[in-house]
């Protein structure tokens, strides 16, 4: 199968390449941009005047919820929504059921997601065993069967000397280790971020500190040991500049925000819809910029959904007996270009953290435009908007922002050439 | 990003009646001082010889209690029975929710029972605004505490008990003292009392049982017992639970005590004419000395007196509220 | 229509009122006047009789049959009655007699009270509307107003009545 996209507008944030072009496609790789190879007659077109080509969308973490959650989703079910969302490649973090501590998980999603067919999944392994961060699980047995990654999520080791050891195995063979960094004691109990809106509303805090003692700690641990590191989900504006001293002694450590971070503060909170329960918390006005800004200036290299959803009964009861997360994939490329529209970042920039960034911090073959790549790429318009949840794929509805009008619509997204998602 | 979820004010209905009682937040002065005046009216309803009058005849209240309560449960029984309502009260143990029975599916059922109104008590904050939006928005919710967020009946009896005390808040001094930060009824407090216009709301607690941002209420900051409650009207001590003692927020009952606790001796720093209060029940010993809560500055049995008054004006203004909201929307509908 | 004028009305109706006791071999009546017309004028009564026992009033907010409707009124005051009510025999003065539905009302709150020995109802103006088996025992005046017509008194000094005509 072969395919020839006129006319759109091509940005490659990699090579910097920005400008109206065709770009063609055979055996799901690209083979030219500019004019067609010799001799070239493609099987399918696409008018794309007036669209933009990217490179697809690369999301370090949207939860799949399978195996074991099927009430919330299924790698078919959310691999689906997230091409919707402008989505080629994404990673799904290990807290499954049984937990993606074993290659026979890891095996049987990447079947799965070769089965459905609208991403391509690389699974995040467990760091230890049934993520209780007391046992290294099987790192390289887990590395062969396509992990690209090892994490705890927000469960840290109970033991420090424990995590050291788990880092320093990791670097033996190169592994990259995601820190979720959250003291778990400083959290314990916590709903939202502590400050006057959680006060106010009686709900119990988890300090900013949770995150910067457990952030200062493991960015030691990590030049200690020499590992691999990649820090997801920050939230604060201090953690944010501990990373960025980090990175400027020159420890080569990468970071990603939650899209919803960017967008919302802990404010949201005020009339206790537990849409805005989230973990790590909705932080505030302050923390916010200081993550727009480290976004700007690249010390976060990635922006990453975050995607977590629940089938409607987690979400229905007190704020507090809730199960945090937002459903959001779907909405990925929508609800980041509200950066562009806010004036924070160009859209070369945008994308570069979407794709390029993202694809660098974990070593994914993705994120790229050029002749030999696999032809995973978007197509958006970004003259019209979309009607978030005017019609919904995830089996997570929990999601804020359900209603409101986001700039761009996705046309197609076509993962090694074959199209995903089109509307 | 403005939510999309954000609009009126959730518990007025479209003339700014009550239709729902779940928290002091928003509610404008003339709706306070309306909850005082008709409190007051249901106050002289009660020194009759039938205590009764049957404004929600017919109607069915229902207590659900997710926290175990004697005080506030009985006074909520008899200010729905004073105003000839039939009512129910279930304590619904957490251990019966844990069985899989959600709060939702709970309160669900008993809707079904054709329930017109539900005072609700539940640890969780937020419990009784989630009830009002997603449960049964039909049914007048009244928030008889939820989590550390918001005591509504509790603080209005407290005003209540202040103004028939003082008579007015404009230019009085009050002092709420010890755990602030765990404490429903406080937050309600401070909400109530701004809002009155009381010109001097002093908190006064350690470090680690005060919340953080409390100066968002407008009240001033005090960690010495003495320095807070000099020439104070009124003094509003809080219950101090015994599981503070856990986790470092402070070192013992006795040590608390020496600090924070209501004496005698601290007393006669107050105004000669202060009132003490307290929301039951008391610590002896631990948050107030015996001779101040039995002694003549205390009000703290007639704050009991007042929270049935209290509790009868709202359930019969969130009654009317709620129904005449469902009857504008019937109309709206044909 | 011409209305009368209360102050006339005041001084026959305690001569009645007199007559009636007397017939009923009532003395000492207890008197009680409905908010808040009727307070205004039991207290015109009370003068004209040159009577100077004390007047309970009643606000029969809490007891009206239109609760459900209407809400509660956001003005109720308490109720006052400086006296006893059991085996009293009491004298209800209100202003304008309609539906007779707060007449009702205030009846059921007077037995909260006590069990009175007899009620005797005073009221300025019988409107001829009874929706209710009930009728005054002394009235000044009788009147029939259209449909979309209401009587309302302004007072206490100087008492006024006035015709206002409802938009229908």
């Amino acid at each position: 199968m072969s395919l020839s996209i006129l006319g759109a507008r091509v940005i490659d944030p990699a090579s910097g390449l920005d400008q109206v072009s065709d770009l063609h496609v055979s055996e799901g790789k690209i083979i030219a941009i500019g004019a067609a190879p010799a001799g070239f007659s493609p099987s399918q077109t696409l008018e794309a005047q007036g669209l933009v080509a990217a490179p697809g969308l690369v999301d370090l973490s949207a939860s799949l919820r399978e195996p074991g959650y099927s009430r919330k989703g299924s790698i078919a079910s959310e691999t689906r929504a997230a091409a919707a969302g402008g989505v080629t490649s994404l990673c799904c973090p290990p807290r499954t059921k049984p937990v993606l501590d074993t290659s026979a998980v890891a095996e049987l999603i990447l079947d799965r997601a070769r089965e459905a067919g609208h991403c391509k999944v690389f699974p995040i392994g467990a760091l230890s065993k049934g993520l209780e961060g007391e046992q290294l699980a099987e790192l390289v047995a887990l590395r062969d069967a396509g992990c690209v990654a090892f994490g705890n999520g927000l469960d840290s080791f109970h033991n420090t000397r424990t995590l050291c050891r788990a880092l320093e195995y990791a670097a033996t063979f190169d592994l990259t280790v995601i820190f979720h960094s959250q003291d778990r004691d400083l959290a314990q109990g916590g709903l939202a971020h502590e400050g006057p809106t959680a006060s106010f509303l009686g709900l119990p805090g988890i300090p900013e500190t949770a995150e910067t003692v457990a952030l200062a700690r493991d960015l030691l641990l990590v030049e200690q040991s020499g590992v691999r590191a990649h820090f997801s989900q920050l939230t604060s504006a201090r953690g944010v500049q501990l990373i960025e001293q980090a990175q400027a002694r020159g420890l080569p450590v990468t970071a990603d925000v939650a899209l919803y971070q960017l967008i919302l503060t802990d404010e949201a909170l005020t009339g206790f819809s537990s849409l805005y329960h989230v973990q790590p918390p909705l932080r505030t006005h302050a923390d916010r910029e200081g993550l727009r800004a480290a976004v700007k200036s690249g010390v976060i290299q990635a922006i990453a959904s975050h995607h977590q959803p629940h089938e409607r009964d987690a979400k229905l009861a007190p704020f507090g007996a809730t199960e945090p997360g937002i459903s959001s994939v779907e909405l990925f490329l929508p609800l980041a270009l509200t950066l562009v529209e806010d004036g924070l970042l160009d859209l070369p920039t945008l994308l570069a953290r979407l794709s390029t960034g993202p694809a660098a911090a974990l070593r994914l073959p993705a994120g790229q435009l050029k002749v030999g790549a696999a032809a995973d790429l978007v197509l958006f318009d970004p003259a019209v908007s979309t009607v978030a949840g005017e019609r919904w794929l995830s089996k997570g509805e929990n999601c804020p922002f359900l209603g409101h009008t986001l700039p761009g619509a996705v046309r197609y997204t076509l993962v090694d050439g074959h199209i995903s998602h089109s509307s | 990003m403005t939510p999309i979820d954000a609009k009126r004010p959730l518990q007025l209905n479209d003339q700014g009646q009550l239709r729902h009682f779940l928290s002091l937040d928003g509610l404008p002065r003339e709706l306070l001082t309306e909850i005082l005046d008709t409190a007051d009216s249901f106050l002289e309803v009660g020194a009759r010889a039938v205590k009764k009058v049957p404004l929600l005849r017919g109607k069915t209240v229902c207590n659900v209690f997710f926290e175990n309560s004697t005080r506030t449960r009985t006074t909520f029984e008899l200010a729905a029975q004073r105003l000839s309502a039939d009512v129910i009260t279930l304590n619904v143990s957490t251990s019966s929710t844990s069985k899989g029975e959600t709060l939702f599916d709970t309160l669900r059922n008993l809707e079904a029972m054709a329930a017109d109104m539900f005072v609700v008590r539940h640890g969780d904050s937020g419990a009784a605004h989630f009830i009002a939006e997603h449960v049964c928005p039909e049914v007048a919710i009244i928030n008889g505490g939820d989590g550390r967020h918001a005591h509504p009946t509790q603080g209005m009896l407290d005003m209540l008990t202040i103004r028939r005390h003082k008579g007015s808040f404009e230019n009085l001094s009050v002092a709420i003292v010890g755990d602030i930060l765990h404490s429903r009824v406080a937050r309600s407090n401070m909400l109530a009392l701004k809002t009155l216009g009381c010109p001097d709301i002093r908190v006064i607690a350690p470090k680690t049982l005060l919340p953080i941002g409390i100066e968002q209420y407008g009240v001033k900051v005090y960690t010495d017992l003495e320095q807070g409650l000099k020439d104070v009207d009124v003094v509003i001590m809080l219950r101090l639970q015994r599981e503070r003692m856990q986790g470092g927020l402070l070192p013992s009952e006795g040590e608390f005590y020496r600090l924070f606790g209501l004496t005698t001796a601290r007393l006669a720093g107050a105004k000669p004419d202060a009132i003490v209060m307290h929301p039951g029940p008391i610590n002896r010993g631990v948050e107030i000395e015996s001779a101040v809560a039995d002694g003549a500055h205390s009000v703290i049995l007639n704050q009991v007196t007042y929270g049935i008054a209290v509790r009868m004006a709202v359930l019969s203004m969130a009654m009317s509220g709620q129904t005449a909201q469902r009857q504008f929307e019937q109309e709206n509908a044909q | 229509m011409s209305l009368p004028n209360p102050a006339d009305l005041i001084s026959q109706m305690a001569t009645d009122l007199n007559a009636y006791l007397a017939r009923r071999t009532i003395t000492e009546p207890r008197y009680i006047g409905i908010r808040t017309g009727g307070v205004w004028v039991a207290q015109a009564l009370l003068e004209a009789l040159g009577n100077d026992s004390p007047l309970g009033t009643l606000d029969v907010s809490f007891y009206r049959d239109d609760f459900s409707q209407n809400g509660l009124h956001p003005q109720v005051r308490p109720s006052e009655l400086p006296f006893e009510i059991e085996g009293q025999h009491l004298v209800l003065v209100d202003d304008v007699l309609m539906s007779g539905r707060t007449i009702r009302a205030a009846l059921n709150e007077l037995f909260d009270y006590g069990r009175p020995a007899s009620v005797t109802l005073v009221s300025l103006l019988d409107l001829d509307a009874a929706e209710l088996p009930i009728r005054p025992n002394v009235v000044g005046a009788t009147l029939s107003l259209a449909p979309n017509q209401r009587v309302k008194l302004s007072g206490p000094a100087p008492f006024q009545l006035e015709i206002q005509d409802l938009a229908l």
